[in-house]
């Protein structure tokens, strides 16, 4: 494997990373917040990038349709929150697997009806469908790099909201003593709500910008749930530097899995897993 | 005097910057009550969890002779290891089986003992010896009455009494007693102090209290802890008449309850 | 329970084997081969609420022992001949307790949601194995193409190509797997489990051993389930990696969950009638165009017991009399 080659599979490993990390964040932030486990979380990766698609069809236009999608899901993630998530903070685990598992259904099949099960593809927007060139022969897709980008930036973005915010400093206490910031007078359920809605938006934003990279396909919801599971064990819940690191540890293994070792790139993060079982089960860090 | 069955040495722990336990010492002899009283976050709970092996020690050590007269190595065993060198511990705060009947509790409790887990077919409620030491606890705790009960039908207090009983049907030789005096009224607190008395002779025992009555009727020596240090320690007497404790704490919490 | 009233329980169990055990003289090859599967997931559904139920170990990944012993099936059998039951099924049962054992070791060093997350992603580590690997055939999967042969000396015991045989060797180790579970959970060691569920802290303290008691929980309720995966194989004749995804994991817990947890009863129960409601809203005959799309019917159902009921499909009695407690199950 040359240089350019090596680089190449770094760019694409920490693109894929960062891609997760947003869904990742979104579902260890729940966690770590509301303590609900959310099995649907991969729907609304899903319905992003179904959304995309749709509106992208419609309009032509990839980037307007995520500037249109975006409100639309965090008003579902409102609503879900609103009429079924609220009544499962006092739950038992068991409850909240149940109740979520049967939306994964409900959404799968929703989205079977309004979308249909074809794999589609998106096209990428017009000016970021350059290359840039790395070597005489290979270069690197703009849109990859704008990815990234972006994605890094709402990581600098979460960052500054949780630790540098009347916001953010509400929303560490509410994970630590729900009691106390009810008794400040900070209304906790609208808290909540936004918290979800941030969190489903960050999701279904992931699928949007993914969707040129990865196409749009029913499994995807379910594929990027279960590896985001794994990314919340390594990084430890509630944790947005462990979901970080994580991701792109994931992310990187996945990758140079796929060209080094096919046939077992995708063991290669449930190994990745079961080392860190091994060595601190409950996560690299805790909470935020 | 005999010697000291369980010896606890400069016994610390840290958590982060807070420093709950800090070099506590204290040794505890068969057929003495050894009472550990302060204030409320002196690090009294924190010490029975250290010694029990709920918490790991940051610090110090925790020696423990059994029947054969080897010293054990506490710091760091698992807390199940420990109850079965023969340390069982009650809870401040009532941690019983609240589904299971009364004398389930203690049954499970008894077999801690006799574990038996191999024996896949045969039926838990079978064994005559576990049986027997259940009711043995459940009568000498003053349960016998309501065996057949849900625990989570009982009052508080009787609550209270089925922690006691469960830890003596794991017929432990130490006793760690936290608070077991929590919430009751006087006559129940009469029959706990008859129990501890009774079951001093056999028995070394750690009694964590507020009520400053019931210590001093029942205990041989006094620790006094105050934010995590041991402050005083020594014969009842002497602990009443220093100034140093009159200070900092039997002054103003006179048998007074928790928050 | 009350004396009077105990001799009722193993009565109606008796008569449900006896009314099950005529099925298939009364009834058309269809439903025979439907009871057969939802008898298999009842064996299923059992070894999880094992778990589930009585340990209180919520594990999403349960699929992972009732996929390897299938896999193992079709890959020890002779590519068109039969392979011996005697030699296949304990081979397949081997294969998921050491599995069980391997993973439980770092799955149980976890609890909680952690629990929950990890078994899921242990499962689909397998179904990678399955679908990437040259261990499994690809998403593809492999064919069964005869059952397993029960002989004795050369003679046949048991032909498993003839369904009713089939029915009734699935229904009788139904019936064994649900008298065995019973006399464990009463045991010992069962209390102990029911113990850990309640409150392991305090076992812990009582002086249990509470890992040990966990992972032998774990590696007894994979090896009941790597039993109901062999069968599946066996009825079916084909194992692709789905039967090691997260909807056949996600499905059987539905099942014990709705079934009312702590109760084998409750999970035969809850398989029955998730099965019958599957069958029910995916007819066409019934349904028509929507029946394509059952799943949706099926998850806002789920949704609604979510919500609605903690003590599954056997809370329902008790929500109409009003009385709608919540206890934990302990029989």
């Amino acid at each position: 494997m040359d240089t350019a080659f090596f680089f190449i599979q770094l760019l694409n490993g920490l693109q894929y990373g960062l891609l997760l990390f947003l869904v990742a964040c979104g579902l260890t932030l729940i966690f770590g917040i509301m303590g609900i486990i959310n099995l649907a979380h991969g729907s609304f990766y899903m319905i992003g990038a179904y959304i995309a698609w749709s509106l992208a069809s419609m309009t032509g236009n990839l980037l307007l349709a995520i500037l249109l999608g975006i409100p639309l899901t965090v008003l579902l993630g409102m609503l879900l929150e609103a009429l079924l998530f609220r009544h499962l903070y006092a739950r038992d685990h068991l409850y909240q697997v149940l109740m979520t598992y049967g939306l994964i259904l409900v959404f799968e099949e929703l989205r079977s009806i309004v979308w249909g099960d074809d794999v589609h593809g998106v096209a990428v927007p017009g000016m970021l469908s350059g290359s840039i060139p790395l070597t005489d022969n290979l270069s690197y897709p703009v849109y990859r790099l704008a990815i990234s980008g972006v994605c890094l930036m709402l990581a600098g973005g979460l960052y500054w909201l949780i630790q540098k915010t009347r916001l953010g400093m509400m929303i560490r206490a509410g994970s630590t003593n729900r009691e106390m910031v009810q008794a400040l007078g900070i209304n906790i359920k609208l808290l909540y709500t936004l918290i979800f809605a941030l969190g489903v938006a960050l999701a279904a934003f992931a699928g949007m910008i993914a969707a040129p990279v990865s196409s749009v396909y029913p499994n995807m919801g379910a594929q990027v749930l279960i590896i985001c599971f794994v990314v919340v064990v390594i990084g430890g819940i509630g944790s947005v530097w462990g979901a970080l690191l994580a991701s792109l540890l994931i992310g990187l293994t996945d990758t140079f899995g796929k060209v080094l070792l096919p046939e077992y790139a995708g063991v290669s993060t449930y190994l990745l897993m079961a080392l860190v079982l091994l060595w601190r089960p409950e996560g690299l860090f805790k909470r935020i | 005097m005999s010697e000291a069955i369980l010896r606890a040495e400069r016994l610390t722990k840290r958590f982060g910057g807070l420093t709950a336990v800090n070099e506590v010492s204290l040794e505890l002899h068969v057929g003495q009550v050894h009472a550990v009283i302060g204030p409320n976050g002196a690090g009294k709970s924190t010490l029975t969890n250290l010694i029990s092996g709920e918490l790991r020690p940051s610090g110090g050590a925790i020696h423990f002779r059994d029947e054969t007269q080897f010293i054990h190595d506490l710091a760091g065993l698992k807390s199940d290891r420990i109850a079965r060198l023969g340390i069982g511990r009650s809870y401040q705060k009532t941690n019983i089986f609240l589904p299971f009947s009364v004398f389930e509790n203690c049954r499970l409790a008894a077999q801690s003992r006799q574990p038996r887990a191999w024996r896949i077919f045969r039926g838990a409620d079978g064994y005559a010896d576990v049986n027997a030491i259940a009711e043995r606890s459940l009568q000498a705790a003053g349960l016998g009455a309501r065996s057949g009960m849900t625990a989570a039908a009982l009052s508080h207090g009787e609550q209270r009494q089925l922690e006691i009983a469960m830890c003596l049907a794991t017929q432990p030789r130490v006793l760690l007693l936290d608070e077991p005096l929590a919430g009751m009224g006087s006559q129940e607190s009469q029959r706990i102090i008859e129990l501890i008395r009774q079951l001093t002779p056999a028995h070394a025992i750690m009694l964590i209290e507020h009520d400053m009555d019931a210590v001093f009727a029942v205990a041989h020596r006094l620790t006094v802890m105050v934010n995590g240090e041991v402050i005083e320690s020594g014969a009842p007497a002497e602990i009443r008449a220093s100034l140093k404790v009159q200070q900092a704490y039997l002054g103003d919490a006179h048998g007074g309850t928790d928050d | 329970m009350n004396p009077k009233r105990a001799w009722t329980r193993p009565v109606v169990l008796l008569a449900c084997v006896l009314m099950l055990a005529m099925f298939p003289l009364v009834s058309e090859t269809f439903y025979i081969q439907l009871l057969t599967k939802v008898m298999i997931m009842a064996i299923f559904a059992m070894s999880l609420d094992l778990l589930v139920g009585y340990t209180g170990l919520v594990s999403l990944g349960h699929a992972a022992f009732y996929g390897l012993a299938g896999y193992v099936l079709a890959r020890v059998s002779p590519q068109y001949d039969p392979a011996s039951l005697w030699t296949t099924l304990p081979l397949a049962l081997g294969a998921c307790a050491v599995f069980a054992l391997l993973t439980g070791l770092l799955v149980l060093r976890t609890s909680g949601v952690y629990f929950i997350m990890v078994t899921l992603a242990f499962a689909q580590m397998l179904f990678f194995v399955f679908h990437d690997t040259p261990i499994g055939g690809g998403s593809d999967g492999i064919y069964i193409y005869a059952k397993p042969e029960v002989k004795m000396g050369g003679i046949s015991l048991l032909n498993l190509e003839d369904r009713k045989v089939f029915f009734w060797l699935v229904l009788g180790l139904m019936a064994a797997v649900y008298l065995f579970l019973k006399r464990v959970l009463n045991s010992n060691f069962g209390r102990a489990l029911i113990g850990i569920k309640t409150n392991e802290h305090r076992l812990q303290a009582l002086g249990f051993p509470t890992f040990r008691y966990k992972l032998a929980s774990y590696m007894l309720s994979g090896t009941l389930a790597g039993l109901a995966g062999y069968l599946a194989a066996a009825q079916f004749g084909f194992v692709n990696p789905e039967i090691v995804g997260w909807h056949t994991s996600g499905g059987v817990l539905m099942m014990v969950i709705l079934g009312g947890m702590g109760s084998l009863h409750g999970a035969v129960l809850g398989a029955f009638a998730f099965i019958l409601l599957q069958e029910a809203l995916s007819n066409q005959a019934w349904f028509g165009p929507f029946a394509k799309h059952w799943q949706l019917a099926m998850g806002l159902f789920i949704v609604v017991v979510a919500l609605l009921l903690p003590r599954g499909l056997l809370g329902v009695p008790s929500l109409f009399a009003g009385k709608l407690k919540r206890e934990p199950g302990v029989e």
